[in-house]
Formats: structure tokens, C-alpha cells, sequence
């Protein structure tokens, strides 16, 4: 049974996952409140790493630079420029666009293990450049801005702002992988020299896909500088990309909801792990591990795998 | 290059030396197991942090080198059969582990060296400076150039002079074929993961002693190291030395003159390379 293409257990899912971003806010604190706006937020880094990751078939690691691209950007603009912070993650997100482009273009030729590392270099010239250029990006002491408008300020109206603008960008990304562009990105991902004979541009459509994916991480990086209102070189860093990907690989690659899973298990961990111990990027790294060796297909992916199996 | 003077030009070509050394390690895993480890930046900072520890201790700088690449080639043997036989022939999945130990790596080493800069002390010999054409220059860093060459050389003859050097460029080239001759191409696998190790954890000891080791240092090596291979192409012995040495000017001429933007002049190059050749000036398809 499906609707609109989603099978009715997975629709029942998404309205329940939806409800309970919706009514949880509510019921707890503020310091939760504002755990839960950077579970959305991160969620939309995920899905746009996913974009890539799991219907493109091309792991990246420079998205978390360029989300920072657009955080720098609208931070700079409100702190230094004094600009309007809405006209900021505009040109925060066409920044992070921009830099997207320039990368698809470098970096769509090559595949596999390759593109992980051309992205992987290239999001580092992003964080060299943060690092040093130190008389407009502030250098390791980063910028503090004033994003966030007065109306706003408070940890509950920011939530419900967020989760609005989390809700049509969810949409929107859906819409995206499932349209017949989505799929053609399937259909590379599986074979690319199938699809460049069935006469498929296959470099466009990377070139497209690659500029999309860095469009959505450019909205989450706007709206994580308006959630912290501070940007230093570690939002650009390598560790940004890994923690996306991973969230989107927790979640499960090419599932794209299944971001919101990730994002939802990696900053919990992140936060409860706090409170015993300041080895977060230890456990990162273990959680990378573990989930390499015993779940690559994520937590979405695995109950699936495990439904495909229950239906035989 | 009007801006810049010999003495800048010799640092280029130490650091070059010291990026090979790093990169010929990265290449050879690469190359033959098909493994990118991006946990090779933490080798090389382990390998620092050994020898600062034995060097300083024992006062032998010598120890200090073997140590390194002793424990490194250790914390390699660890890797490969305690990790990485658990996701054999996952391209994805092995790089992404890779990437999780060198996280777990770099922070355990923060844990116990803290946040604080070493220096490897180098013997006493190779301290000061020498002259010649009426420029002093470090003798540390020119004993490093030289052992750059000799690597290169030692690597050469191995893989071009001895029967396990030819099972190795068999085994980058077929691995298939030559298990069926009846090799044991699992051990040569984990010799090679291990002398890559080791020459992480040597790069990381004679770096240790004129870049100085702190946290990040791992990150910043490692990224100059994938600058090289992808230059270079996977496996090349002689891409490796060509990408070293053009990452290595390239890194000196940014500091130069460009210093904000030092990045820049190395990956600017790099992606417009990629961008024609996009398995690398020496790379070969598997």
C-alpha cells in the first residue's frame, strides 16, 4: 500500500516523527529546546550530504565547509557589515552555492574513493583560508555577529521558525530525489557507464546534484549562524563534514529522512556524552568505527533491510 | 622566481622531502591494498610524539627514529588485523574507518600530551647551521633532504630490485592473478600496511624536529600528503616524489607570497591537474 509513492507504514512514521518535533518543544526545558533546534538543523546538513552519499553514490567531505561558507557569510554580514540578517543568509546561501559550483566542477570527474578525497582537500582550503585570512574572518577568535532578530531571541518562537523553515526544506529535497532527476542520480549511482549510454549527461547531472546538495548545506549553515550567532575556523572544519556524513550514514545512506534519525542519535550522543567525559571527538571516532563494521547500512537502512526480509 | 631567494627555495625542497617520506607511505597502502588511510596523519603525529618521548629520554635521537617507526608499524599491524579485516573489499567502509580511528588517534594523543608544542631534540651534530654560497643554512634541514633521496632510493631498489618489491607491483597491478600463482598476497599486504606505517611514524620523528608536533599537526600533514597522492596518482613511487616536490615549492611560494591564501596555491594546482587527469599525473586504472 503506498501514497504518494511512500508506503503507508513509512508515511505513518514521518507523520509521527513530524508530531513529536512538533509537540515535544513544549514539554521540556530550554537548554533541550535549543538540543532540538540543532537536531533540525544538522538534519538538513545530513540530507544534503545524503543527496550525494546515498542517490548520487559519491561520499563528499567538504559539505560541512561549505555550510560554514554560509554561516561565515552571514555572520560577516550582520557583525562587520552591519547588514540585515535575513539579507545575510541570503547571500550567505548564494556564497555557499557559488563555492559548490566551483567545486562540482572540480570535482565531478572523479568517483569513488577519489572524490572523497579531492572533497576532502578541497573543503580544507576553506578552513585554511578561515584560518588565516585573519583580517576578515577574525582567524582562530572567529566573528560573533547579531543574526538573530529581537523577535526571535527567545529559545521556543527560534524553534518554531526553524522547524517551519526545516519543514519546506524537507519537502523540498524530497521532492527533489524522487523526481525523475532524482532518479536518474539513482541510476548513475548504480551504473554510470549504463546511464551515459542510455544517453544521460551524466556530468551535468553532477554537476546539478553537487550544486543542489551545497545550496541545501548553505541554508543549514544561515541557519546555524542564526542559532549560535558566532562562526570560528572549527564550523568549516573537517570534523563539520565528518559529523554530517556520519549522521546521514547513522541515519542511512539514500534514505534521506533517515538524516533526521542521525542527526537526531549523533547530537544526542554528543550531548550525553558531555556530561561524563570532554573525549566527544573519541567517541566520534568510535561511533564511525563501529558503525563501519557492524551497521554501514544505518539505523533506517538496517529496518528496511530487516522489513524486506519480514515480507520475504 | 624573482620573490623568492635560496635559502626560501631550500626550504621548499626539505619540506618536500619530508612530505615524500609521508607520502610514500600513503601511496604504497593505497597503491597495493586499494586502502586510503586517512588515519596516516595520526600515524605520522604518533610517530612524533614516540620519538620526542624516546629521544628526550634516552637522549639518543637515532632511538627515538627507531622507536617511532617501531610502535607506528605496531599501531599499523593493530589497524589492519584488528579493523580493517572486517570490512575487506568495502572501498567506502574502509576509508570512512580510517577516518574514525584517526579521530580516536589524535585524541587520545591529546589526552596524553596535551595541547602543548614538542620539538624532537636533533643529536648534537646536526644542530646549528652550515655555510656555503655565502648563505647559512640549517644543517637539520638539509641531513632531512638527504634522507628524502635516500627513501627514494631504498624504496626504488625494493620494489624494482627485490622479489618482494616485484610481489608488490604485481600485487597493485592484479592481485588476483598473483594469489592464484600461489603467493600468500595477504601477507604482503599487511608488510606493506606496516612499512607504510613505519614510514608515517619515521616522517613523523624527523618532522617532529623542525615542524614541531601540536594537536592539529595531523590534519595539516595529512592533508598535504593526499595533496601529494592526488598530484602524484595511486602507488606511483616517482608520483609521489614529483608531487612532494611540487607541493612542496608550491607550500613555499604561497608563504611567500601569498600568506593568507598559502592554501590555495597548493589546491589550486591540485584540482586543475585532477580536473585533466583525474587519476593523477603517474596514476594508472586498477
Amino acid at each position: 500500500m503506498t501514497i504518494a509513492g511512500i508506503p503507508r507504514l513509512g508515511l505513518a512514521a514521518i507523520l509521527f516523527g513530524a508530531l513529536a518535533f512538533a509537540i515535544v518543544p513544549l514539554l521540556v526545558p530550554s537548554y533541550q529546546v535549543s538540543i532540538l533546534t540543532e537536531v533540525l538543523i544538522y538534519a538538513v546538513l545530513a540530507m544534503s550530504v545524503d543527496i550525494l552519499a546515498g542517490y548520487a553514490g559519491r561520499t563528499p567531505l567538504c559539505l560541512g565547509a561549505i555550510f560554514g561558507v554560509s554561516t561565515y557569510v552571514t555572520v560577516y554580514w550582520t557583525s562587520t557589515m552591519a547588514g540585515s540578517p535575513y539579507m545575510g543568509m541570503v547571500l550567505g546561501v548564494g556564497a555557499a552555492t557559488l563555492v559548490a559550483m566551483v567545486f562540482a566542477v572540480l570535482a565531478i570527474r572523479t568517483t569513488g574513493v577519489y572524490f572523497i578525497l579531492l572533497t576532502l582537500a578541497l573543503g580544507m582550503i576553506i578552513w585554511g583560508i578561515c584560518l588565516r585570512w585573519t583580517s576578515v574572518t577574525g582567524g582562530e577568535n572567529g566573528l560573533r555577529g547579531s543574526v538573530r532578530p529581537a523577535e526571535l531571541a527567545a529559545h521556543l518562537p527560534f524553534y518554531y521558525m526553524v522547524f517551519a523553515a526545516v519543514a519546506v526544506i524537507t519537502f523540498a529535497m524530497w521532492r527533489f530525489v524522487r523526481s525523475p532527476f532524482g532518479l536518474t542520480l539513482r541510476g548513475i549511482r548504480d551504473s554510470e557507464s549504463r546511464m551515459r549510454s542510455l544517453g544521460y549527461n551524466v556530468s551535468l547531472h553532477m554537476f546539478i546534484a553537487f550544486t543542489v546538495s551545497g545550496l541545501f548545506a548553505g541554508v543549514a549553515g544561515a541557519l546555524y549562524a542564526m542559532f549560535n550567532d558566532f562562526v570560528s575556523p572549527s564550523t568549516v572544519a573537517l570534523t563539520q563534514s565528518v559529523e554530517g556524513l556520519l549522521m546521514a550514514i547513522t541515519g542511512g545512506a539514500g534514505t534521506l529522512f533517515g538524516a533526521f534519525i542521525g542527526a537526531f542519535a549523533i547530537i544526542g550522543l554528543e550531548n550525553a556524552v558531555s556530561l561524563y567525559t570532554e573525549r566527544w571527538q573519541s567517541v566520534l571516532g568510535l561511533t564511525f568505527i563501529l558503525i563501519m563494521i557492524f551497521a554501514p547500512e544505518g539505523i533506517l537502512g538496517g529496518i528496511k533491510t530487516l522489513l524486506a526480509r519480514k515480507r520475504g | 622566481m624573482s620573490g623568492l631567494n635560496t635559502f626560501q627555495l631550500l626550504n621548499g625542497l626539505t619540506f618536500a622531502a619530508l612530505l615524500f617520506i609521508v607520502a610514500s607511505g600513503f601511496t604504497l597502502i593505497f597503491g597495493l591494498l586499494r586502502i586510503v588511510n586517512l588515519a596516516h596523519g595520526a600515524l605520522y603525529l604518533l610517530g612524533g610524539y614516540c620519538a620526542y618521548a624516546l629521544a628526550s629520554t634516552t637522549g639518543s635521537f637515532l632511538v627515538g627514529i627507531l622507536a617511532a617507526m617501531a610502535a607506528v608499524a605496531v599501531t599499523g599491524l593493530i589497524l589492519d588485523q584488528g579493523l580493517l579485516r572486517f570490512v575487506r573489499g568495502h572501498e567506502l567502509r574502509q576509508v570512512l574507518l580510517t577516518l574514525g580511528v584517526g579521530l580516536v588517534l589524535n585524541d587520545m594523543m591529546l589526552v596524553l600530551f596535551g595541547g602543548d608544542t614538542y620539538t624532537v631534540p636533533a643529536p648534537e651534530f646536526l644542530r646549528g647551521a652550515v655555510r656555503f654560497w655565502g648563505l647559512f643554512y640549517p644543517k637539520y634541514r638539509l641531513f632531512v633532504l638527504a634522507l628524502g633521496i635516500v627513501i627514494f632510493i631504498l624504496l626504488w631498489l625494493l620494489l624494482n630490485r627485490t622479489r618482494l618489491g616485484a610481489l608488490i607491483r604485481a600485487g597493485v597491478d592484479d592481485p588476483e592473478t598473483i594469489e592464484a600463482m600461489g603467493v600468500n598476497i595477504r601477507r604482503i599486504f599487511l608488510l606493506t600496511f606496516m612499512l607504510g606505517a613505519a614510514l608515517a611514524g619515521l616522517g613523523g620523528a624527523v618532522g617532529g624536529a623542525f615542524l614541531t608536533l601540536y594537536p592539529s599537526a595531523d590534519a595539516e600533514i595529512l592533508v598535504f600528503s593526499l595533496a601529494v597522492v592526488i598530484i602524484g596518482g595511486r602507488g606511483s613511487l616517482v608520483g609521489a616524489a614529483v608531487g612532494a616536490l611540487m607541493v612542496g615549492m608550491l607550500n613555499t611560494v604561497g608563504q611567500v607570497m601569498f600568506p593568507e591564501f598559502a592554501y590555495f596555491v597548493i589546491f589550486g594546482p591540485m584540482a586543475a591537474i585532477l580536473a585533466f587527469r583525474p587519476l593523477g599525473l603517474f596514476g594508472r586504472t586498477a
